[in-house]
């Protein structure tokens, strides 16, 4: 490759999968008793917690140049706007 | 004569992720639509949600995370030019993909069994709010599901490129496209799942 290459280690990558497995665990056990409304916030925050390091370990994104990185950020915010602006209607109707 | 072939990985990375830009909005759209629905039918969703089955929602989670983590392993195998490895984490990966469809199928086959699927006698029956639960199950597992055989797809021919050594520790940005194809499968599901097994 003509840029220089990062390696991710295969223990490395084994440990990001441990805490994944272990979050899945966590978000499987948390949902089984009864929270109320915070069901939906614990699981969903646990889910954008697997969700950041699958996107910055396992696809290599925290190697990435700020083009790709500046690229990710404007479509998060592109679906965040897509769904607060959707809430806003549904919320105050 | 050396003569080497234009390439340009930078651009090709690139035009990989702005593609998985659009399937992230793609599927946003279905997260969304569920959302909506979920505010105006919580009871019914609720009912739908309790006749999906967790603990093979959960099987099915941790199988597509270790499927990811040797996609992971096949980039890291093949930037250090072990090629047979590299081929043996992408079997790894497709086995594990292999194991997630046939969960899929028992979960689907199960549910039609039981008269669940869209335009079903039986989801005539029950509240409207229950059935677009299903409605939007079936969509939006099915198209994961699609995406979950486009990858195994894409990543055999990229192990048959490695071991006719096409792509190798000097150019692997096909299996690196690959893996970060099969990364976005493996996202979708981490949301799928406690939305549609998990939290209702």
């Amino acid at each position: 490759m003509s840029e220089q290459q990062h390696i991710i280690s295969y223990r490395k990558l084994t440990v990001i999968w441990l805490v994944l497995v272990a979050l899945t665990a966590l978000t499987v056990g948390i949902t089984r008793v009864d929270l109320g409304g915070y069901k939906i916030l614990s699981a969903l925050t646990i889910a954008c917690l697997k969700a950041g390091l699958v996107i910055a370990i396992f696809m290599h994104m925290s190697n990435e140049g700020r083009l790709l990185r500046w690229l990710l950020f404007v479509a998060l915010v592109t679906l965040a706007i897509f769904i607060g602006l959707t809430f806003f209607d549904v919320l105050y109707r | 004569m050396t003569h080497h072939p234009h390439k340009d990985y930078a651009g090709a990375k690139l035009g990989m992720w702005l593609f998985l830009f659009t399937e992230l909005l793609l599927f946003g759209g279905l997260f969304l639509l569920y959302a909506v629905y979920l505010k105006r039918y919580p009871v019914e969703f609720a009912e739908g949600g309790k006749q999906l089955n967790w603990a093979l929602g959960t099987a099915n989670t941790v199988i597509l995370l270790t499927s990811s983590l040797f996609a992971a392993m096949a980039v890291t195998a093949v930037q250090r030019d072990e090629l047979r490895r590299t081929m043996g984490f992408i079997g790894g990966t497709i086995l594990c993909a292999g194991g997630f469809m046939a969960i899929k199928y028992f979960e689907w086959s199960a549910k039609i069994g039981h008269g669940i699927y869209p335009g079903s006698e039986h989801l005539k029956t029950v509240p409207p709010g229950e059935s677009v639960f299903f409605s939007l199950y079936y969509m939006t597992t099915g198209i994961h599901g699609l995406h979950v055989l486009i990858g195994v797809t894409l990543l055999a021919w990229v192990a048959a490129k490695v071991k006719s050594g096409s792509v190798h520790a000097g150019d692997y940005v096909l299996l690196e496209n690959g893996a970060l194809y099969w990364h976005l499968v493996d996202l979708i599901w981490i949301f799928i799942f406690p939305l549609y097994y998990l939290i209702l």
